[in-house]
């Protein structure tokens, strides 16, 4: 009897399981580069590398992906059993590995560096000091805005002065007195920096803005900040990314990025600080 | 179980035999039929889920009559999909996989693969099993207590969990859910006390650790990863219930408002701090469902590509090195959590090096498949399905463990997409592989290969459905465990694929009721199956099937060689069985 | 098929070691001693070199671990928060602190004398032992009285529930090795142990200092708070 030398079989099943890791293989790659399903319009300075990296992840994987399933589907196709026919005995083959666990090695260690780069340029910049500064408040189940007002300086909080129309217990006395409040609407100037002040008064929120790339927790006790530019005027939805509650899935809010200084002054004057 | 009935042994009578029993054998099978209820469960409730993600808020009155308050007004409540999410991660991940991977093969096989006669301890075996038992009951009841299951996610969160009054099911539901997997958390513990001392201690003459089948030091190291993960989450648990009961305040910081106003008697305690614990647990775990799925699809390939598995060696260290790796990367869970960016540095860095173990074994697997002559039964099929399905899986975490390309996709459906293909699809069809390939061993008969062959290729064809679009959704920014997606404007080109992936959905469950009638037909209506069906070659086929109780007969069997020699030149056959002597291959009468 | 179980299950029970087995079903397949060889020729290679019933402790004592490691990080990371505020720690965990040493001490001395195979002062020393464990675990609940004379409760600081919590797991640890300290007792009284048979004792002993060890970590830890 053979001892590995046959040829093996193309056998049915082979093709049939062959075939459809192959068609699978199209159908899933076509799925990640379509645009049909690519993220939503990007409006933000910083959103640009950070669809960067993911695409940089994608050709690295997309390459593993292909080459991994389509020598999968090769080989279960080729390799049929055939009659008592006997498979070519070998199990080892330390060179290959290394070379392989090399190559891997050395695509994953450049996929870090480059992520790790945009990923500190987001978290270890600093705003510049004209940055706007918005205090946001998650809590169940709305987003509550607050901009310090005239004075620039955010009034004095008191979870016990929380009421049905004080949403985040605002004390008016003091710096508090101008800080303007809005439930569910936030505003920002195009192309003017942006910083957020997560907080929240119940449990862990996420404030998420898809078109801006902005995704961050909002946990109770603490002040996280994130912010950004906007790119593009517009109305964008602002979710809430972390599971809070019966209607986290409602939890939303509107952003405008008005085009000019005056539209967004005059929204400021709308928002009169309720006394 | 009274397929057993024609071994009866005179000493015991039926219940102690069957019921009670303390044979791994039993004990095993045990295990799999009760994890196969919950799955049926957990599969139920995502079919629940798939129900209102495709059509949301459609009314159905059948479902009001089955669910009164779950679907008032013939609408399925938020709160009532939320619990249907956390019971249906909860039940899928602890009392379906980590129960039968570990539990159910894991009892079943360790002693006759390593040709003992019975666990280091029995008892505490059967013991390990009603406390699983109970923690199931317990897991259950939290569906039909006062305000429902929790909502919390099986990750149940701080605070969301730590105070009742932050929504309905965080009170008796989310106590039972607690309750239920600390009980689940020792039942786990004593088993894996005895899957280590058994496997060290209890391995027959000649059987040396590099002899051991894959599948045997995949569950030794999952074994050991429970053991130092398991009692942190019981740690966890206990401080949470404190936060819940006892007024302490480890999770839930000062001034909290709640539904009855500020939760004044709480200060000073650190909602990521349960996430810490939580994952440094809940990534090992994830590893604890598919170390054992990797293993038994490693000996199962090999078997039917009639052909050694490629590099044991670097299969058993690259295992050990993803279980070590697995204890320093739960920080991706939180990358977006607010913790110290420095800190999503390094843990990109570990995460990503689990990449390469990871690596090292799909290559091995195509390896082994490479120059081979595969037989396409179904447990074949099925460990295919394995491999394929983990690529696409490990790939896509991928893009989640880079903590830049984690922001845009953090809680959205490519996560979602990501541990389904990874740790439900692929230690599914790992554990599905290996209920085929041992079903004879269990019950000495056969189960119908032609219902089985259409269970995968539905099986098949419907999870890359199902779960790989969830990844393209997740990219368009598809929120996961949200109730209504149509809530959201920016999701407008996913709202079709979200019906499309719930058929596919329906689909698959409908096929996995072939397997179950397929299995529990087959004990009774099965071919009677011989000691080797499947010409391999490790312990548990030396002996007839079913083994007789103590498995293995006056003598123990004495071992030669490792349990890869298939196709091995000069012999008889294309397998040589473990036990075989070298000098008796050589004169041909393998 | 009957015949080999007939056969297997005639076989009597070996003489086992650790408590567990006791429960067993009545008649058992003998549970043979394994331990692979280096696979060139089988027949030899020594069985593992630890017993079944030291492995199993040790892994039991790797879970209490892990379960105090998981205590001690929340602890280390509270620690840090603003709100912290500790507590004095009643006088009295100091002396309870020697007298569990102490039980230590006596415990090494029975497991010394067992070994040496003289019962007759190894039962003095094992009965000290008990009485000292239970020495100790009246001193914790002393502790915790004069933690509530102080008005120090549970809720009170995150350092007090800490207190509480940490003392509390662990004493319901020494209840398990008392339970075992007692029923060892009785067997050593029932000159049940001989030089060459005292496993229990041993692992026993190996337990107990575990949790001395334990305590004396713990202490430290809320001590240095
Ligand atoms: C069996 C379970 C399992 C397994 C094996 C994995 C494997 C991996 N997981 Fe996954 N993961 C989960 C189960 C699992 N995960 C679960 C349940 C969650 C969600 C929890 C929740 O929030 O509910 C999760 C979530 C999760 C997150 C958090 C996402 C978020 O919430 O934002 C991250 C982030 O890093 C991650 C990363 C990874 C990585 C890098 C791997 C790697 O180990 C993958 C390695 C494998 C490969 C890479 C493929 C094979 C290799 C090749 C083909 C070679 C070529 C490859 C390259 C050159 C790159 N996973
Ligand atoms: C690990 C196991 C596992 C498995 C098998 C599944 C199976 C499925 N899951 Fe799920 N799922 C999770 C683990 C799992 N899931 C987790 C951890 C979450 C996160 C929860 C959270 O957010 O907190 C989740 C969440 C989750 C969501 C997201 C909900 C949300 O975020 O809003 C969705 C949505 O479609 C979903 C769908 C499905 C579907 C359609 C299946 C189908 O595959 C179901 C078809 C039925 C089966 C596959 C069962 C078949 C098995 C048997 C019949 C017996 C088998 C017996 C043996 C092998 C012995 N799951
Ligand atoms: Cu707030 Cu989700
Ligand atoms: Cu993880």
């Amino acid at each position: 009897m053979a001892n590995g030398v046959g040829t093996g079989k193309v056998t049915v099943p082979g093709v049939v399981l062959g075939g459809l890791l192959a068609i699978f293989v199209v159908i899933s790659t076509w799925l990640f580069i379509t645009d049909r399903y690519w993220f939503t319009e990007l409006s933000s300075e910083h959103g640009a590398s950070l669809d960067g990296v993911f695409i940089a992840v994608l050709i690295v994987t997309g390459i593993a992906f292909v080459a991994t399933q389509g020598l999968l589907a090769y080989f279960v196709t080729r390799y049929g059993a055939n009659g008592d026919e006997k498979a070519s005995y070998w199990h080892d083959n330390p060179k290959a590995e290394m070379i392989l666990i090399g190559g891997t090695a050395l695509t994953l260690t450049i996929l870090v560096f480059y992520g790790q780069l945009v990923w500190y340029d987001i978290y270890f910049t600093d705003p510049p000091e004209d940055s706007m500064v918005v205090e946001v408040t998650g809590q169940q189940f709305q987003w509550v805005f607050r901009y310090p007002g005239i004075d620039g300086e955010f009034g004095e909080r008191n979870i016990s002065l929380v009421s049905p129309t004080n949403f985040i217990g605002l004390d008016r006395n003091g710096a508090g007195a101008d800080d303007i409040v809005a439930l569910g609407q936030m505003h920002a100037v195009l192309n003017q920096p942006v910083t957020v002040l997560l907080r929240s008064t119940d449990v862990i929120h996420n404030f998420h803005v898809p078109h801006l790339r902005v995704k961050q927790d909002a946990v109770p006790g603490l002040t996280i900040e994130n912010h950004f530019v906007a790119t593009i005027a517009g109305e964008y939805e602002i979710a809430c990314a972390e599971l809070c509650g019966a209607n986290h899935y409602r939890m939303k809010a509107a952003l405008t990025i008005d085009e000019t200084e005056a539209e967004f002054d005059q929204w400021m004057e709308e928002q009169l600080p309720f006394q | 179980m009274t397929t057993h009935e024609e071994h009866a042994h005179p000493q015991l009578g039926f219940v102690r035999k069957y019921i009670f029993s303390t044979d791994h054998k039993i004990i095993g099978v045990q295990y799999i039929i009760t994890a196969m209820s919950m799955a049926v469960v957990g599969g139920i409730l995502s079919m629940l889920m798939r129900l209102q993600l495709g059509w949301p808020s459609a009314p159905s009155p059948t479902l009001e009559g089955i669910f009164p308050t779950g679907f008032a007004g013939g609408i399925m409540a938020p709160e009532f999909y939320l619990s249907l999410v956390t019971m249906h991660g909860t039940i899928m991940v602890f009392f379906l996989f980590t129960a039968v991977l570990t539990g159910g093969f894991g009892n079943f096989l360790i002693p006759l693969q390593i040709g003992a006669r019975d666990m280091a301890f029995p008892f505490l075996n059967a013991l390990s099993y009603w406390t699983f038992l109970l923690s199931c009951i317990t897991i259950l009841g939290a569906l039909f207590v006062e305000g429902g299951a929790p909502l919390g996610g099986w990750t149940a969160y701080a605070p969301l969990s730590a105070l009742p009054e932050m929504g309905p099911g965080q009170g008796d539901g989310m106590t039972l859910w607690i309750v239920a997997i600390a009980l689940f958390t020792a039942s786990g513990l004593m088993g894996g006390l005895n899957y280590v001392t058994t496997l060290l201690t209890m391995r027959t003459k000649g059987m040396s650790m590099m002899r051991l089948p894959l599948t045997q030091w995949a569950l030794f190291i999952t074994a050991i990863l429970g053991t130092l993960a398991f009692p942190v989450l019981l740690a966890a648990g206990i401080l949470l219930t404190f936060d819940r009961i006892g007024g302490t305040s480890f999770f839930v910081p000062a001034g909290l408002y709640t539904a009855s106003g500020v939760a004044v008697e709480h200060s000073g305690g650190h909602p990521l701090l349960w996430q810490h614990l939580f994952w440094f647990f809940g990534h090992p775990e994830v590893y604890i469902v598919l170390l054992p799925a990797m293993g038994i699809a490693s000996d199962i390939l090999s078997t039917f590509a009639r052909k050694p598995i490629f590099s044991y060696r670097m299969m058993v260290y690259s295992m050990s090195a993803i279980a070590f790796l697995s204890f320093i990367v739960w920080g991706h869970h939180m990358f977006l959590s607010g913790m110290n960016p420095i800190l999503g540095s390094l843990f990109t860095v570990t995460t990503l090096l689990i990449a390469i173990p990871s690596a090292v074994k799909t290559f091995n697997w195509i390896g082994t498949l490479w120059g081979a002559r595969i037989q396409f039964t179904v447990p074949m099929l099925f460990a295919v399905g394995f491999v394929s399905t983990f690529i696409s899986g490990g790939l896509s975490g991928v893009f989640l463990g880079t903590s830049a390309s984690d922001i845009a996709l953090h809680d959205t459906y490519f996560v979602v997409g990501h541990f389904h293909l990874v740790m439900a699809v692929a230690p599914l069809f790992a554990a599905f592989a290996g209920i085929y390939f041992w079903f004879p061993k269990m019950f000495g008969r056969m189960m119908n290969m032609t219902v089985g062959k259409v269970h995968f290729w539905i099986s098949f064809i419907g999870v890359n459905c199902v779960f790989f679009p969830m990844h393209a959704m997740g990219v368009v920014g598809h929120l996961r465990r949200i109730y209504d997606p149509t809530q959201y404007l920016f999701l407008e080109p996913v709202y079709g694929m979200n019906q499309f992936i719930s058929i596919a959905a329906f689909i698959l469950g409908g096929a996995q009721i072939l397997f179950i009638g397929n299995f529990f037909a087959s004990i009774w209506l099965g071919p009677k199956a011989g000691k080797n069906p499947w010409n391999a070659t490790t312990l548990e086929w030396t002996v007839p099937s079913p083994p007789g109780h103590g498995n293995f007969g006056p003598e123990l069997p004495v071992v030669e060689r490792w349990a890869f020699d298939y196709g091995l030149p000069g012999a008889k056959e294309d397998f040589v069985m473990q036990t075989e002597a070298p000098s008796r291959v050589e004169s041909g009468s393998g | 098929m009957p015949t080999i179980t007939q056969e297997v299950t005639t076989v009597p029970i070996p003489d086992r070691p650790d408590v567990l087995d006791g429960f067993g079903p009545p008649a058992r397949p003998p549970v043979d001693a394994g331990g692979g060889d280096e696979g060139r020729s089988p027949g030899q290679g020594p069985a593992f070199p630890v017993s079944k019933g030291r492995l199993a402790l040790w892994l039991v004592l790797t879970v209490v671990a892990m379960l105090f490691a998981g205590f001690s990080s929340a602890y280390i990371v509270l620690r840090a928060v603003p709100a912290w505020e500790n507590v004095a720690l009643p006088g009295s965990l100091w002396a309870n602190t020697f007298v569990l040493l102490g039980s230590s001490v006596t415990m090494e001395w029975t497991r010394r004398r067992m070994a040496q195979g003289n019962t007759a002062s190894a039962k003095k020393w094992m009965a000290a032992t008990t009485a000292l464990g239970m020495a100790f675990l009246g001193g914790q609940i002393l502790a915790w009285n004069q933690l509530v004379n102080a008005g120090i409760y549970l809720t009170s600081t995150l350092h007090s529930s800490f207190l509480y919590i940490l003392t509390g797991v662990h004493a319901l640890h020494l209840v398990g090795g008392i339970g075992a300290l007692t029923a060892i007792t009785v067997q050593i009284f029932k000159n049940r142990y001989s030089a060459s048979r005292h496993e229990p004792v041993t692992l026993c002993a190996t337990y107990w200092h575990f949790m001395d060890g334990l305590w004396v970590y713990l202490f430290l830890l809320l001590a240095l708070a």
